[in-house]
């Protein structure tokens, strides 16, 4: 039997995105809407004393000026969770749709409605805003001092929150006499998603109800969010959901859509838009944690660990969003990526005056294992043990199984991706030649791996639902509540629903849009989910629609159902392999029978109650021109084990864009704030240095396919771990090169000017 | 959509000054690669413009009678780096004006309005300051040339008075004959990106190839316009090439450079980089002219 799974298809969507046919958010707008701009604080701590609106009213075209002194006091979160109906496992409420007490600079503290964006943008310059002002706080540790301001009422040190662990004794363990203490402090940036399209949603209203499209990843969860800001019915909000350029989790948040709901009730209903500007984008949607991060191990002369302590200081920005469970998704995996008999961890999720962070592509892990796998390369070069080696003698073994998710290293998963990465870098002759340089331009070699894994049980709920409609030509209808995002889980599912039901993957027809009102109750792409979760519904669904379709077929055939399949569309008599009939006419006969006519669909809902560890690593090769603090990467290698692949072209994609990602981690992209305003400095693609094709070498994505036992399909996630190890590899191989030891990122010329001339090096290259 | 009061457009030079005295307050539009950036973001919101994109009279590049190397105003970037007499004659401005952006902003984008900018960080600025550039400029009075280093006068401001475009950029062949350059564009990425420092050598050798006969240096963004290094310059005039002229050469133009301290780049750290600019250059520039290190 010919399967689609495994197979390169060409994506379900290539053809309309490469002609421009496909629609998204701001295709879908009528132009007759009205244009709403948000007017932003101007102060990163403070208060709105007065609005004066009196000049900006007066320009012709504006509509209507709202302002924080407008909106309903229904505190709301803003998270893209899966709703918890325990109340203590609720996300934390402390946003309204338009805030007085100002928290960063760029805050929401009005709009303007207006009929075209010139009169929009000239009377959001013409409201003067007054404001009473605090001190600004941009670092965890300045928010955590005695007699900071405190940000949010009933956060007393503006700590969001606090957790730890502690395994073992730690205290006691560290007195065994002989042991070599490495330490240190890790610091990582504020950056921001950076998707191609920024978020822009619109809405009206339709029959007593707020409709509202947008550029999210998670519709079924906004429906509820909306609802909640509003104060009105879950029901009365439908919220759809068409093609998006991008998300990276920043669209797994409640951005604007509550807002651009409530606009719409204020102004009869109308037609609005609200589309953000990149500036805005960067600065008012959300971004990653900054982390700081300490790290103590004790450690025998032979390597192996005695004790180890981490503390995370989580740099939350003004707004709750994801919280805590980010940084605390970090420092959960440190105790389980090196095992350790007593390792104690804590982790601060603390309230600043930087713009809000939420869900970013890796969610806690990019930061801790920037942290974490630099550490490593400290231990390893004070004990003298080639950094590889260390990896292979101590990261997580076969076997190794995590009390709390119930998770397994089924394989020895970890010897296997760094093996492979070795071979394709040629990483072991490198490091040799490498040794000992002296000159200003020096090569170096590092490597990183990473922890990851897949959806959010036992966290979280885990449920995913699917709907199949069978066509009068034997093709079918596929709806599910998980949302394409530009990563390609539409093929995916086409390929899986095609093997689920025995048809050809061109007869699988995937509704890309959802749409709250008529698609299956689902969650939306986050966590490296998607293929997962959706594989549990898809393979349940397809099988009640062959069991069904099977079921007529033993009418029309009177061959027991026992005796027959759907293979490729066609159905057929197992014992000999006779075809019998096509699924086109089956589905014919069953819509327009006169005697029985039935349309043949299935849908149902998986609830899943497991999680897999998905793990893999990076290589990296650099030059360093020491006089120009220049790092060039030569050649960076990811190895992944997420299973078995659905479609290895969308796969290898996908760890190409998180290669990227991890580039522009390690070596350029960071949030820049003005210290004495909180102001962000370079919130445009100029100044943020995302980097360019022209920064990237060949990007080298390899695969360790050990199938998954708790999936269907055998699969795992793929999503955000590529973006996880990329920037401790880049940082260990400039290690490597120069002997230098860079503990932040991103590691820019201006962070290694000032290392290098610490270290001498520019004394001893430049003559 | 722009906020914009007017649009005029100019199909001639002589139009172009007319309307420049009607419209005294209207802003030039040339590419439009920065015009329309800064008009979204507010700071021309509300501005006139006068385009004079469709004189393509300004377009092209010549050699004239006297050798002299003529830039129209409003040739591309793009087209500057394909020209043949650039690539014969300079080919380190083509070079330079490359590293400009993106291919579309690279399209779009015109020498005149990099120049007519006044901003240091301009890559065919400080190249044009190494070549004795001279800025042609057409009014109601007729045609002013003065060289480049005059046209700057302080960050953001040129000198184009009420009633005058410019029109060209002129290269004299004694700039250019005999003299062998490079372009490094210090940048935190390798495309779409503005110079941290940007710096230009052209050399000069002696006959012999054993001495440097003339070598001119300018950078961008060491300064709040682009300027040349001339302590550098006349330290190494007549020198032997070697690698101690080079050294020193790379050293002296801290005596001339005056970046300053901001969120973009610290002066210590552009200091350290111009110094390694200039010896990169000036190694490269000799190398180019025959000569041997």
């Amino acid at each position: 039997m010919s399967t689609s799974v495994g197979k390169p298809i060409a994506r379900v969507d290539a053809f309309d995105k490469a002609t421009g046919r496909a629609k998204y958010t701001d295709d879908l707008c009528d132009r007759s809407a009205l244009i709403i701009k948000i007017v932003h604080s101007t102060v990163a701590n403070g208060l709105v004393t007065e609005i004066d609106t009196s000049e900006a009213e007066k320009i012709p075209g504006v509509v209507k000026i709202l302002t924080c002194f407008d909106v309903p006091n229904l505190p709301f979160p803003t998270a893209g969770h899966p709703w918890s109906t325990d109340p203590s496992h609720q996300d934390v409420a402390d946003r309204l749709l338009l805030n007085r007490r100002v928290r960063y600079y760029g805050d929401d503290v009005a709009v303007v409605v207006a009929e075209n964006e010139v009169a929009a943008a000239q009377a959001v310059r013409a409201v003067k805003v007054s404001y009473e002002e605090y001190p600004v706080i941009l670092d965890v540790f300045d928010a955590m001092k005695e007699g900071a301001t405190q940000l949010h009422e009933g956060f007393p040190g503006n700590i969001l929150a606090h957790s730890g662990f502690r395994n073992g004794d730690y205290e006691k363990a560290i007195q065994e006499p002989g042991l070599i203490k490495v330490e240190g402090w890790y610091n990582t940036p504020t950056v921001q998603h950076c998707h191609i399209e920024n978020h822009i949603c619109f809405a009206q209203m339709e029959a007593g109800r707020v409709v509202v499209t947008s550029s999210t990843q998670i519709p079924h969860i906004i429906r509820r969010v909306v609802g909640q800001a509003l104060g009105i019915p879950w029901g009365k909000v439908r919220i759809i959901k068409p093609y998006i350029g991008g998300g990276f989790g920043n669209k797994q948040d409640a951005l604007y859509e509550p807002l651009c709901a409530w606009v719409c009730t204020q102004v009869g209903g109308r037609l609005v838009k609200l589309d953000c500007a990149r500036e805005e984008t960067f600065v008012s949607n959300r971004v990653r944690h900054a982390i700081r991060t300490h790290i103590i191990s004790w450690v025998r002369p032979d390597g192996s660990f005695a004790a180890r302590k981490i503390e995370c200081y989580s740099n939350q920005g003004a707004y709750a969003s994801h919280g805590h469970g980010v940084g605390a998704k970090g420092m959960n995996c440190f105790p389980q990526l090196y095992p350790c008999a007593n390792v104690e961890g804590d982790c601060w999720t603390v309230y600043t005056n930087r713009p809000a962070a939420g869900a970013m592509r890796g969610y806690g892990i990019p930061q801790a294992m920037f942290a974490g796998e630099s550490h490593i390369d400290d231990i390893a070069k004070a004990l003298g043990i080639p950094p590889l080696e260390y990896r292979n003698r101590f990261v997580m073994h076969q076997g190794y199984v995590d009390g709390f998710s119930k998770n397994e290293n089924y394989y020895d998963t970890f010897r296997q991706v760094l093996e492979k990465g070795e071979a394709v870098l040629e990483y072991q002759k490198k490091y040799q030649q490498y040794q000992n340089q002296t000159g200003p331009i020096r090569r170096g070699v590092g490597c990183a791996v990473f922890w990851y894994n897949t959806a959010v049980w036992p966290i979280s709920l885990e449920s995913s639902s699917c709907r199949m409609v069978l066509n009068q030509d034997g093709s079918i209808q596929v709806q599910t509540g998980e949302t394409e995002i530009g990563q390609g889980c539409d093929t995916a599912y086409s390929q899986m629903a095609a093997d689920a039901v025995g048809i050809p993957v061109s007869d699988v027809h995937i509704v890309s849009t959802q749409d709250t009102d008529i698609t299956p109750f689902g969650l939306g792409a986050y966590a490296s989910r998607q293929t997962y979760i959706g594989g549990f519904s898809i393979k349940q669904t397809g099988q009640l629609l062959k069991e069904r379709i099977l079921k007529y077929a033993q009418e029309l055939t009177r061959m027991p159902v026992a005796n027959l399949d759907l293979v490729d569309g066609k159905i057929v008599r197992v014992p000999d392999g006779r075809v019998l009939m096509s699924l086109g006419d089956l589905a014919t006969e069953a819509l327009y029978s006169m005697t029985h006519s039935e349309h043949i669909t299935a849908e149902s809902t998986y609830q899943i109650k497991s999680n897999a560890y998905s793990f893999g690593c990076s290589f990296a090769e650099v030059e360093v021109d020491i006089p120009m603090c220049k790092v060039k990467l030569l050649n960076m290698v990811n190895v992944h084990d997420c299973g078995k692949l659905i479609n290895p072209a969308l796969a290898e994609a996908q760890v190409h864009g998180g290669m990227s990602m991890a580039i522009g981690y390690g070596l350029s992209e960071e949030l820049k704030f003005d210290p004495k305003t909180g102001k962000v400095l370079n919130n445009n693609l100029l100044d943020y240095k995302l980097s360019t094709f022209m920064d990237h070498p060949t990007l080298e994505a390899r695969f360790v396919e050990n199938p998954e036992p708790t999936s269907p399909y055998g699969t795992k996630a793929l999503g955000e771990p590529p973006a996880c190890s990329g920037a401790p590899a880049i940082r260990n191989a400039i290690f490597q090169a120069t002997g230098v030891a860079i503990d932040q990122c991103p590691i820019t010329p201006h962070v290694l000017f000032a290392a290098f001339q610490e270290a001498g090096l520019f004394e001893e290259v430049c003559k | 959509m722009y906020d914009l009061a007017a649009l005029y457009e100019a199909n001639s030079v002589a139009e172009a000054v007319s309307l420049r005295l009607a419209h005294p307050e209207a802003q030039i539009l040339a590419g439009g690669t920065d015009v329309f950036v800064q008009m979204r973001e507010g700071k021309r919101a509300g501005k006139a413009l006068i385009s004079i994109y469709g004189i393509d009279a300004l377009r092209g590049v010549t050699l004239e009678e006297d050798g002299t190397i003529r830039i129209g105003s409003l040739t591309s970037f793009s087209h500057i780096t394909k020209d043949p007499i650039i690539q014969k004659y300079i080919n380190v401005l083509g070079q330079a004006v490359d590293m400009v952006g993106g291919p579309q902003i690279r399209n779009a984008g015109t020498i005149g309005g990099n120049t007519c900018n006044g901003v240091t960080s301009a890559d065919s600025a400080s190249t044009l300051f190494a070549w004795d550039a001279i800025v042609e400029l057409t009014g109601s009075s007729g045609v002013r040339r003065l060289p480049i280093q005059d046209f700057y006068i302080k960050a953001g401001v040129v000198d184009i008075r009420p009633d005058e475009i410019q029109t060209a950029i002129l290269i004299p062949k004694a700039a250019y004959e005999g003299y062998f350059g490079h372009y490094i564009k210090y940048a935190m990425r390798e495309a779409m990106d503005i110079a941290t420092t940007g710096c230009s050598v052209n050399v000069k050798l002696s006959e012999d190839k054993k001495a440097i006969e003339d070598v001119r240096i300018a950078y961008g963004v060491a300064g709040p316009i682009p300027m040349r290094a001339g302590t550098a310059e006349a330290l190494a005039k007549g020198q032997a090439v070697s690698a101690e002229t080079i050294s020193s050469f790379a050293k002296a133009v801290l005596e001339d450079i005056h970046p300053r301290d901001s969120w973009r780049a610290s002066k210590a750290f552009r200091e350290h980089i111009a110094v390694e600019l200039a010896r990169r250059c000036l190694t490269q520039s000799i190398l180019l002219a025959g000569g041997a290190l």
